[in-house]
């Protein structure tokens, strides 16, 4: 089956005012499917929002396509196209009560009035808000509103929702709770979700997909565990939690592991794979890949901090090297000062090739 | 406890201002409510017996004998709420495109546009409007240069009509509709209008569901501000106007400067007043019923 949405080589030039260029989309590809969540992860200034806007027609595209649905949507005004948005910031219509913003899409439709309080009165239950519909957005609480600008945006049922940023002006309670009430809502209505965050943990919990990007392009599309534990970069790896990398050399290989070091001296194991002596590589370990051992990378613990029942350590190793984070679930007797052995499983290490 | 002494310490600061008021603006007001129904003085001035028929003349019971009711004043003073009405019109057609496109240049040329719309006020009202008398003569610029284009065979009579009136008027009153336009339209929410677009409304839908209930404080704010010196206007029908343009301000202007009837120029004015005031009214309580703005 065709995918909902399909981007081809979509690319997008703005001139600045001092007379260079941004190239804000460099050549995307990407597909969506129907009833998926896609999340475009990526640091400010990327192309995120250019890329939404694009979809949502209030971007012109210099080259390149967008179809959904098989339809080509070059040079449909946004008003044809059946996508909704969801404004950072929320955009509400300030002189309109909370029932006739959710209402507005039908109200533009020509739906009949009675049809439409009707579905008003649905939608605001779905998203909680139930008997608000009388208020107007001035006098709603930031979630609330929140809420308003997601019934608004999903009543027409749209065959896409696309949402820019829309819990980053929430504070972390409230948006750790709309992350679970937005997966669930988007698995109940069946709409394919486009979401935008520059927050990997958000990007994390709730995408069936995560695009990660930089700079107008695409770095790493997949799985948010293929993401994180096969990153096909440093970018990317250094962009989704936190992550030790290690330019590493061959210096052996004994057996199933090939032993590898830095320049300093810290030592890697890796699965042996076929590796050579003298081979430069990229070693990726996650600071809870590490386990406190009898022997291992031997070092000084620079800093402990507990978060929740996990302790986070920093240490300095003591052949050299950036300091190595570490997650240890039971950290009892370990505390700033502490010389330790770090050890990890090879198999947990991921590889890149070249140093 | 706190909020008393908040309230002495605004009463203390509003003082002056209130005194100020009370004497200069209030107090005239009373003295032109009372005159109007007095009895005019034989050579100007009042007599101080009450008179009802400074009205009667107006709105049709006058005795006939010594004052005589005139349908003139009437029509004249429904002239004046039209050509204010249309000046309003005008000037609100012609601002409000403009408004738009000012609010979306860059910095700098807004800033020089701005400053072009208050040229005027730095040069005397009188001057400007001898200038669009000379304009508009038959022998004046828009004739010459529509006779030489060949546009017209004789040169249009604009001057001392209706129409130069009105012309006039929209000129004098352009910044005054421009300025609370402009204030309101660049506070537009832009993300408002994309999220109308956004949910299906083309852009006619857009713009009356959005954009004209967005600005609407500074629509009615730029009538309100027009509206009120139009219908009193009485400079320019008097330069531009001639008698087919008299507005309701020349009769006032008459009266207590030629006719030297007080009285009856005190009459003419509460009922300009009393328009211009309810139409005031009907504009705060239209634009409260649009406000809740988020
Ligand atoms: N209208 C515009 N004119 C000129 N440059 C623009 C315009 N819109 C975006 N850009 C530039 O294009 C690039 C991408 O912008 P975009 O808004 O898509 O970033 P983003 O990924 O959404 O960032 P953020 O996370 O901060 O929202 C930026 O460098 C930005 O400065
Ligand atoms: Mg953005």
């Amino acid at each position: 089956m065709a995918p909902l949405l399909e981007i081809r080589a979509a690319r997008r030039d703005f001139a600045t005012p001092e007379g260079g260029k941004i190239c804000a989309l460099d050549g995307v590809d990407l597909d969506v499917d129907a009833n998926e969540f896609v999340t475009l992860l990526g640091p400010s200034g990327c192309g995120k929002t250019t890329l939404l806007r694009a979809i949502s027609g209030f971007e012109m595209l210099d080259s390149g396509t967008i179809r959904l649905g098989g339809t080509d949507l070059t040079g449909l005004p946004p008003f044809r196209r059946p996508v909704n948005t969801v404004f950072q910031s929320y955009a509400l219509f300030g002189h309109m009560t909370v029932a006739r913003n959710v209402g507005y899409a039908l109200e533009v439709a020509g739906v009949a009035k009675a049809q439409r309080e009707a579905e008003v009165a649905e939608t605001l239950e779905k998203v909680g808000l139930g008997g608000m519909g009388a208020r107007k957005p001035g006098q709603l609480s930031g979630g609330q509103r929140q809420r308003v600008a997601l019934a608004r945006a999903i009543i027409a049922k749209p065959r896409l929702l696309l949402l820019d940023e829309p819990l980053s002006a929430l504070d972390r309670n409230l948006r750790q709770q709309m992350q679970i009430e937005l997966k669930s809502l988007q698995h109940r209505l069946g709409i394919a979700f486009i979401f935008v965050t520059h927050d990997q943990e958000e990007a994390l919990t709730m995408s069936d997909r995560i695009v990660v990007m930089r700079a107008g392009g695409i770095q790493q599309i997949g799985t948010p565990r293929d993401i994180y534990r096969h990153p096909r970069n440093r970018f990317v790896a250094e962009f989704i939690g936190e992550t030790n990398l290690f330019s590493v050399t061959v210096d052996r290989v004994e057996g199933g592991t090939a032993l590898t070091r830095t320049a300093e001296g810290v030592q890697v194991l890796l699965p042996a794979d076929g590796r050579k002596t003298g081979e430069r590589l990229t070693a990726i370990l996650r600071p809870a890949d590490f386990t406190i051992a009898a022997q291992g990378i031997l070092g000084t613990v620079a800093r402990a901090v507990y978060l929740g029942p996990d302790l986070h350590l920093s240490v300095t190793p003591d052949c050299g090297g950036p300091d190595i984070s570490v997650i240890v679930r039971d950290g009892l007797g370990v505390g700033e000062g502490t010389r330790l052995h770090l050890a990890h499983d090879p198999a947990r290490v991921h590889v890149l090739e070249g140093g | 406890m706190a909020l008393r002494r908040q309230s002495v310490i605004l009463g203390a600061l509003l003082a002056p201002v209130t005194l100020f008021l009370g004497v200069f603006f209030v107090l005239p007001l009373l003295i032109i409510a009372v005159f109007s129904f007095l009895t005019p003085g034989l050579y100007g001035g009042v007599e101080w017996a009450f008179y009802h028929w400074n009205y009667g003349r107006i709105f049709g019971w006058a005795d006939g004998i010594i004052e005589l009711y005139e349908p003139i004043y009437l029509r004249i003073l429904l002239r004046s709420l039209t050509f204010a009405a249309l000046t309003v019109i005008v000037t609100l057609i012609l601002c409000y495109p403009v408004a738009f496109w000012v609010s979306r240049l860059p910095d700098r040329w807004r800033l020089a546009f701005l400053f072009l719309i208050t040229l005027p006020f730095f040069s005397s009202l009188i001057v400007r409007l001898y200038a669009w008398l000379l304009i508009l003569k038959p022998t004046g610029l828009f004739n010459s240069v529509l006779l030489k284009l060949g546009l017209i065979g004789q040169p249009l009579e604009i001057l001392y009509t209706p129409t130069a009136v009105v012309l006039g008027m929209v000129y004098v009153m352009i910044p005054f509709m421009f300025l609370p336009l402009y204030a309101s339209v660049d506070n537009l929410d832009r993300a408002q209008v994309e999220a109308s677009l956004d949910l299906g409304a083309n852009r006619v839908q857009t713009f009356v569901k959005v954009v004209v209930p967005q600005t609407l404080p500074g629509i009615l704010g730029g009538a309100v501000i027009v509206f009120i010196p139009s219908v009193g206007n009485f400079i320019v029908p008097d330069v531009l106007g001639g008698a087919k343009g008299l507005m309701v301000g020349n009769l006032v202007e008459q009266q207590f400067l030629s006719s030297r009837n007080w009285p009856f120029g005190s009459a003419l004015s509460m009922i300009i007043m009393a328009v211009v005031l309810t139409v005031l009214l009907i504009a705060v309580a239209r634009a409260r019923k649009g406000s809740g703005n988020a």
